[in-house]
């Protein structure tokens, strides 16, 4: 049993322990946090693979940004996993959900199984992963030629999406001046403002 | 030397954990956060071709799915706060206006 596997195996457990407590999780904060610890060991599955720029990446933005941005809201709205969350399905409809779930995932790994028995990759060389060479595939500086050579243009085209989506969570989440919220948090919100100015 | 197909097999039950989530969630912010797991199990996938057939162009891909990931949260946090809002619950039940 070599390291690369002891490596892998650990990390996948990690990976799917995390996602399995994620969904479980009553807690919403707690929830987070596993999502997190699932992002980690993912990150260290997309190093195995060489792709150390896109490792750094997913902890940065994804666990470092995208996730403390969930935690703000969830913090920001107060949940705390006591809120009513309504009558919970009847049995039929959630033996039908996980059965549905686990005849997909099994359907997946039917077609993994049968297109690597045959020799669909048999042009592309050696479809096995080869961990951790010693070249530098995948550091930032060949990601970096490709992004800004071949695909410069959906690369640009990403800042126009970014721009749209700083606009659209502004205006969706602001509050209009006519707006009928609760009293308390809109007049707290205008005494917040004149303490600002 | 780990075979392509392990990586492979762990995003397929990355992504059908992310499916589980999404059809028996009952809360907003779960759901939503599932969403994104299956996303990064399609990243995993991405990352594995790529090595697997030693070119670089599936990180450049993975690069463009986190950004559209990153509008994706920051936009639909601000529906859900919206929601919020209007509702005081994240009971995904009660979001049942379009249904019929």
């Amino acid at each position: 049993m070599t390291l690369d596997l002891v490596i892998f195996l650990i990390s996948s457990v990690v990976a799917v322990f995390g996602a399995t407590m994620m969904i479980t999780q009553r807690n919403p904060i707690a929830s987070v946090l596993f999502m997190i610890l699932s992002l980690l060991a993912q990150a260290v599955l997309y190093i195995q693979l060489g792709a150390l720029f896109m490792g750094a990446v997913l902890v940065i933005v994804y666990a470092g940004a995208i996730l403390v941005l969930f935690l703000f809201v969830i913090m920001l709205l107060n949940l705390r996993g006591r809120e009513s969350l309504g009558q919970p399905s009847p049995p039929i409809s959630l033996t039908v959900k996980y059965a549905l779930a686990v005849l997909f995932v099994l359907e997946l790994i039917m077609v993994v199984k049968s297109s690597f028995s045959s020799d669909v990759f048999a042009d592309a060389g050696n479809p096995g992963v080869m961990v951790m060479q010693t070249d530098n595939f995948g550091a930032v500086n060949d990601v970096a030629v490709l992004l800004f050579q071949r695909y410069l243009y959906p690369f640009e085209l990403t800042s126009i999406l970014l721009l749209v989506a700083i606009v659209g969570a502004v205006i969706l989440a602001q509050r209009s001046r006519d707006d009928d919220g609760p009293v308390d948090a809109a007049s707290s919100g205008e005494s917040e403002g004149k303490a600002a100015e | 030397m780990i075979p392509i197909s392990a990586y492979l097999v762990v995003a397929a039950v990355l992504f059908g954990i992310g499916t589980v989530g999404v059809l028996t969630s009952r809360n907003l912010i779960i759901v939503f956060m599932s969403v994104e797991l299956m996303l990064n199990a399609g990243n995993l996938v991405l990352i594995a071709f790529s090595r697997a057939l030693n070119v670089l162009d599936g990180h450049v891909f993975v690069f463009l799915v986190l950004t559209v990931a990153a509008a994706e949260a920051a936009v639909g946090l601000a529906m859900l706060i919206t929601l919020y809002r209007n509702r005081e619950t994240v009971n995904i039940d009660r979001f049942d206006l379009l249904k019929w």
